[in-house]
Parts: C-alpha cells; sequence; structure tokens
C-alpha cells in the first residue's frame, strides 16, 4: 500500500474530570503518516501536549491489538471509527486523507459516565459479568480433554459468542443505550456449553436484572449494535437470551 | 422472579410491545380480509353482511374487547419504552450515527407509532364512533335477506369523497408499513426465535406481509375516491 503523509485536524472531547462539563477542543496535528495506528496518531499528539507543558488527551487502551476492549473512542460518528469488525487501536490511519477534519467523542451513555476526555467508567459491564457469567466446576484432578460431549454447530456458535472483548461499542452505538449484544453474548456462550448449564436459568436472570440496574435502555432489535461490533458478535444471539429470559422468568418461583 | 418482576424488566416490556404487537397483526389481517369484501362489485352487500356479522356476534365483540386492551397496552407500553429509552443517554453525541448500521424506521418506531395513534382517532371517529354509539346521517339502515343492518358502505363512500381525509389514511398507510417492515420481525426476535432458517423466513414474510396489509388498506379509500367501486 502507498505510504504517504498528512495533516489533519482533530476535534476531541476534553473534561477534566466526571464533574466537569466538558466540550469540544480543536487540534491540528501534522505529519501523520498513513502507516501509524489511529492511537499513535494520538500519541503524537499528545507529546506535543506534553511539550508545551499542557495536560495530555485521557484515553483508554492497553493491548493495543484488538482483544483487550479498552480502546473506547466515537470516532465520526461510529463506535470505533469507519472500518467494519475493527476496534479503534487497529484503525490505522490510511483510512484517512489530507486535510481531514476527525471528531472524537467518549461513549456516551448514562451507565457509561465520563471520568475524564475520552475515557468512560464500564465497571457496570464488571458487575453484570459479576451477576452470572461465570461457571461453577469442581477443583481437584483436571478432567479429561473431551470428556462432555458438545455437538461442533453450539461449539462454533459459543465460540464465536466468546469473542466478545466487553469493549462497550454496542452500547455507544445504540439509540436506546442497551447493553443486550454484549450480556446475549456473555450469556450464550455459557448457554450453549453443557458447562454453562447447572446456572443457566439464574444467569439469564441475574445478568438480565444487573443490566437494568445499572441503567441501560432495553433493545429495539436497531442491529446498530452489531454493524459496529468488533468482534462480529450478531444479535442473533440477543433473541436466544431472550428466549434464555423468558423461558426462565416463566418457570421460576 | 415475580410477574410483575418479569413484565417490568426489560425484556419483559419488549416481551409485551411484542405480544400485543403480533395479536395486531392477525388482527389486520382479519380487518383487511373483511374490508376487501368492498371490491365484491355488489354495491357493498358483501361488505355489509360481514360487518353487520363483526358487530353482531358475541364472540367476536368479547374478541373486540381483547383488541382494544391489546391496542391501548401497547400504545401505553410504546410510549413508555421510547422515553425510557430516550432518559438512558442525557448527554448525546456532537455527530450522529444515523444510518451507519440501523434503518431509519427501526429508529423511528415511537414516531410512526404515534402517527397510526393519531389516525387511529380519526379512524374511529369516522366509523367505529358513529357506527356503536353517535350514528351518522349518511349511516343509512338496510334490509339484506330480512336482516336489518346498517349501511357501512355507504359511510365509507361519504367518508372517501373528501380529498383530505383519502390522503390522511394513505399516508397512514406508509406509515404502518414502515413500523411492520420493523415490527414484524422484531417481535419475533423478541420472543426468542434465533433459528437462522426461520429469522430468514420471519424476514421475508414480514416484508411480504406489511406491504401487501399496507397495499389492501391505502387502496381502499383510493378505489372509493376514484369511483372503482
Ligand atoms: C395496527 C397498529 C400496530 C401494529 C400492528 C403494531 C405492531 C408492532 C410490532 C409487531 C412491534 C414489534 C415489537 C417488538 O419489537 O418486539 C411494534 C413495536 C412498537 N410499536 Fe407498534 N404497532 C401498531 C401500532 C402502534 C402504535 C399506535 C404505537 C404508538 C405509540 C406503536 C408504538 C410502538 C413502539 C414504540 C414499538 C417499539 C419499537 C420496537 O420494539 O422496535 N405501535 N409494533
Ligand atoms: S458485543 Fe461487541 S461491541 Fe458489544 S462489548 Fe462485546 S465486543 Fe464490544
Ligand atoms: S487497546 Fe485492546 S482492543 Fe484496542
Amino acid at each position: 500500500m502507498e505510504h504517504y503523509m498528512m495533516n489533519l485536524t482533530l476535534k476531541v472531547w476534553r473534561q477534566k474530570n466526571a464533574n466537569d462539563r466538558g466540550g469540544f477542543e480543536s487540534y491540528p496535528v501534522k505529519n501523520i503518516s498513513s502507516e501509524m495506528s489511529f492511537l499513535e496518531m494520538i500519541d503524537v499528539l499528545n507529546e506535543e501536549l506534553i511539550r508545551d507543558g499542557k495536560d495530555p488527551i485521557a484515553f483508554d487502551h492497553d493491548c493495543r491489538e484488538g482483544i483487550c476492549g479498552a480502546c473506547s473512542m466515537y470516532i465520526n460518528g461510529r463506535p470505533h471509527g469507519p472500518w467494519e469488525q475493527n476496534t479503534t487501536c487497529q484503525l490505522h490511519m490510511r483510512a484517512y486523507k489530507d486535510g481531514d477534519t476527525i471528531t472524537i467523542e467518549p461513549w456516551r451513555a448514562n451507565a457509561f459516565p465520563v471520568i475524564k476526555d475520552l475515557v468512560v467508567d464500564r465497571s457496570a459491564f464488571d458487575r453484570i459479568i459479576q451477576a452470572g457469567g461465570y461457571i461453577s466446576v469442581n477443583t481437584g484432578n483436571a478432567v479429561d480433554a473431551n470428556v462432555m460431549p458438545v455437538e461442533k454447530d453450539k461449539a462454533d456458535a459459543a465460540f464465536a459468542a466468546a469473542a466478545c472483548i466487553g469493549c462497550g461499542a454496542c452500547v455507544a452505538a445504540c439509540k436506546n443505550s442497551s447493553a443486550l449484544l454484549f450480556v446475549s453474548a456473555k450469556v450464550s456462550h455459557l448457554a450453549l456449553l453443557p458447562q454453562g448449564s447447572p446456572e443457566r436459568k439464574s444467569r439469564a436472570l441475574n445478568m438480565v436484572a444487573q443490566m437494568d440496574k445499572e441503567g441501560f435502555g432495553a433493545c429495539t432489535n436497531t442491529g446498530a449494535c452489531e454493524a459496529v461490533c468488533p468482534k462480529g458478535i450478531s444479535i442473533t444471539n440477543i433473541a436466544r437470551l431472550n428466549a434464555e429470559f423468558s423461558l426462565a422468568a416463566l418457570v421460576s418461583q | 422472579m415475580k410477574w410483575s418482576e418479569m413484565f417490568t424488566s426489560s425484556i419483559g416490556k419488549k416481551l409485551v410491545m411484542a405480544l400485543t404487537g403480533l395479536f395486531l397483526i392477525i388482527f389486520l389481517i382479519v380487518h383487511a380480509g373483511i374490508n376487501a369484501c368492498i371490491w365484491a362489485n355488489d354495491g357493498g352487500e358483501m361488505f355489509n353482511k360481514a360487518a353487520h356479522f363483526m358487530g353482531s356476534t358475541v364472540v367476536i365483540r368479547i374478541a373486540e374487547i381483547g383488541l382494544f386492551l391489546g391496542i391501548f397496552l401497547h400504545i401505553i407500553q410504546g410510549f413508555m419504552l421510547e422515553f425510557q429509552n430516550r432518559s438512558k443517554r442525557k448527554q448525546g453525541y456532537a455527530v450522529p450515527m444515523g444510518n451507519k448500521g440501523s434503518k431509519w424506521y427501526s429508529r423511528s418506531m415511537g414516531l410512526l407509532g404515534t402517527i397510526l395513534l393519531l389516525f387511529f382517532i380519526l379512524h374511529w371517529w369516522h366509523f367505529w364512533v358513529p357506527a356503536r354509539f353517535i350514528g351518522h346521517e349518511e349511516l343509512t339502515e338496510l334490509e339484506i335477506n330480512g336482516v336489518h343492518m346498517h349501511n357501512m358502505y355507504n359511510l365509507m363512500q361519504y367518508t372517501f369523497q373528501e380529498l383530505w381525509v383519502v390522503i390522511a389514511y394513505v399516508f397512514a398507510c406508509f406509515s404502518l408499513c414502515w413500523h411492520l417492515i420493523h415490527g414484524f420481525q422484531s417481535a419475533f426476535r423478541t420472543v426468542g426465535v434465533s433459528n437462522s432458517k426461520y429469522v430468514n423466513l420471519v424476514q421475508n414474510v414480514g416484508i411480504g406481509y406489511s406491504i401487501i396489509i399496507s397495499l389492501a388498506f391505502a387502496m381502499m379509500p383510493v378505489s372509493m375516491y376514484l369511483g372503482w367501486v
């Protein structure tokens, strides 16, 4: 791919802390290589800000290889930027051309309050997992591999659901700020496997109850979540969770 | 989990929308079927008989109560869902996501539903209120095979001579079509259909149903206005 340099204008959401009102700040960035990643481009800008004695832009990142889910940025009206099935850290500057203006906002949802600049508090997801996203196994000697038969297509569907990295883009994209894609991925990945079956009913009920308590909205099947999910989690999982929840609720005491 | 907890949970609320919505979808088939009798080319005899049957049969009158409960549940829950969902993002985005990833009509179910509600009020005022309660000078009486009945066909003919009424009805049918193209398949997802074979079937049947039903309803006032029947 052809290599080129570009100058850009960034409009970035700056907010000192959770109580600050915040606002957009414009920054010119010069000499950006098309081979840089999006986060490296921000690193370059932050180096400059630090050199000028200014506060660098706070943003979440960790693995920078698309597997941790930390890099939450809403870029030009789309979580994780313009590419399909991609995280912000894996977005590269060849997606842009010289002279572009890029607007960067944090995830927006009451359940994801801004901590600083582009960093939001996603501990609501952790509490949903704590409410039921686990299985119980006996300790002791390791059991033989493949001792429990699992049908191939169920194993595949469970594996596809398990690919969710908990990034929260689904919530950021949803007009209802619904977390159902995330919750449905977590429920599906365990519900489809025999290891997940002892807590199957309580898991669906408790995780949905926690999700509601955290202040996420109700899903209306618009499909925006699926379109931005970096891991291609299908909204079919949402339909599966709907069935899991309704059946569990009907037979529960 | 108590019933109350189930139906106030986010998925439970959606279940109410889906079940009442599916009920309304079935009702629309019956409604369109009966109204299609206007095209029998018999001066409205078949239609009047069908309308009389609907109005005078006990089982159907009981079902009508269920229908009204279903409609009101759907409307009230629909508005609550819309406003509660909107309140979940106090601070919005500077650059909206728009159509990147979802269809406009899937995001506009509240608006499309509100148009339908306004239409229902007009529609009830045109037909249901005169037939049940206050009468209308164009709602004449007639006798078919010794049975006394309202001439609803006549009231229909009279109502659809007015151009703005025809336009309002056709506009409502467009809203219905978009509401259903999203709603039909959404309702099946909400009740838990996740098998891709059925999801595809539901998607195709839903589009077909939405277009045929809306077109049939829209053609009724148009046919009468243009003097086809
Ligand atoms: C004959 C009339 C109507 C029919 C057949 C109908 C049908 C449906 C169906 C099938 C759904 C999908 C339920 C789901 O996603 O699980 C739905 C959703 C909805 N309806 Fe209606 N509806 C009608 C009238 C109305 C009216 C009058 C309103 C007024 C507010 C309304 C508001 C909504 C809302 C807000 C939703 C939720 C959006 C969503 O789930 O995607 N509907 N409707
Ligand atoms: S479902 Fe997709 S978008 Fe949502 S948290 Fe998981 S990986 Fe991110
Ligand atoms: S930084 Fe880990 S997924 Fe982007």
